[in-house]
């Protein structure tokens, strides 16, 4: 993948989350405080906006980090700094490489992991976003590890985050507005696990359905 | 001499402005306190620019202490702390407790990691 791809996964991500922004509100009405498809729609596209910026040239850990700041900028809810920090440490990790392969991408995706637990302190099973994202890098990971190219281990961590994501729904929340809620948080989708899950596909759909 | 500078990080601008009010009172004015309080367009919300703006207003050369509320406001302010090149630090410090106890510290001299500290042994004055 070379900086353009890089900046086509941004992009298409924002026009998932914007389709998907009322799907996603709707659920973070049922548990947390009904914003997250409106903040995530308007941080994804403030990165857009902030892709268009880049110099020609540029690349794709400076594609990454420059959508991560203006994710953190201007999304307005606790999913800016988390997905901020995601991008921003995948985006430092790819370091100046011009075209990161399968693996290089794959240890990107573990340090936005990674990235995340450490900002928002939630691990697996705490009905957050972790959870799908946790499910998407293992089975990237075990993909690369299998001999998949990097479409087919884009994909295979699409599943993985809708898994993850589906995981969450008989989950008690024990991070976030939700956590208030207790056992009544059960039988509800995270809605930073379903945002996660658009991201992934985001990136499946862009490296296409080849290798 | 400098005083360490205060930074009320809250979902509601209207609270981090009381909380300014109180801790401001506290310090016997002689310590700087900051809100960044609410979204840019003053609805609830976080802003990490708004933080910026507030610990630039903040800092008289002795550093910043941020003090936040819950959810995003917490994530934001690690968030900032993270990038920050000053010396900034998040206390981890229940928000209307730490701020007085901060800005009582900050007015007496005391340095970044003692306002922390100050901020921190908030937790525990218990009220029952």
């Amino acid at each position: 993948m070379n900086a353009s791809d890089f900046a086509a996964w941004i992009r298409r991500a924002a026009e998932l989350v914007t389709a998907d922004a009322e799907r996603l509100t709707a659920l973070d009405a049922a548990i947390g405080d009904g914003d997250h498809g409106l903040n995530l729609a308007r941080g994804f596209g403030a990165a857009v906006t902030a892709l268009d910026g880049l110099p020609a040239g540029t690349t794709p850990g400076k594609v990454l980090i420059g959508a991560g700041r203006a994710i953190v900028s201007k999304t307005g809810g606790a999913s800016g700094p988390l997905y901020g920090t995601a991008l921003r440490r995948a985006g430092k990790t790819l370091g100046d490489a011009a075209e990161p392969d399968a693996a290089a991408l794959g240890t990107a995706l573990r340090a936005a992991l990674d990235g995340v637990r450490e900002l928002g302190g939630a691990g697996e099973g705490d009905k957050t976003m972790v959870d799908a994202l946790a499910a998407a890098v293992t089975a990237y990971e075990t993909a690369v590890d299998g001999g998949a190219g990097l479409p087919a281990a884009a994909r295979a961590a699409a599943t993985g985050a809708a898994e993850g994501a589906e995981a969450t729904v008989p989950m008690v929340a024990r991070k976030g507005r939700a956590s208030y809620l207790g056992p009544r948080s059960a039988g509800h989708l995270d809605p930073g696990a379903a945002s996660t899950v658009l991201l992934l596909r985001a990136l499946a759909d862009v490296t296409g359905g080849e290798g | 001499m400098a005083n360490v500078g205060l930074v009320v990080v809250s979902h509601s601008r209207r609270l981090a402005e009381g909380v300014c009010e109180l801790a401001r009172e506290m310090g016997v004015h002689k310590v700087r306190v900051e809100a960044a309080g609410g979204d840019v367009d003053g609805g609830l919300g976080t802003s990490i620019e708004l933080v910026e703006n507030a610990v630039r207003a903040a800092d008289d050369g002795a550093g910043v202490v941020l003090l936040a509320d819950l959810g995003s406001s917490v994530l934001t302010a690690r968030t900032f702390v993270e990038d920050a090149d000053t010396s900034v630090l998040l206390a981890d410090a229940p928000l209307v407790e730490g701020a007085v106890a901060a800005a009582s510290a900050a007015a007496a001299g005391a340095d970044l990691a003692a306002v922390v500290a100050a901020a921190e042994d908030a937790y525990d004055q218990r009220k029952t």
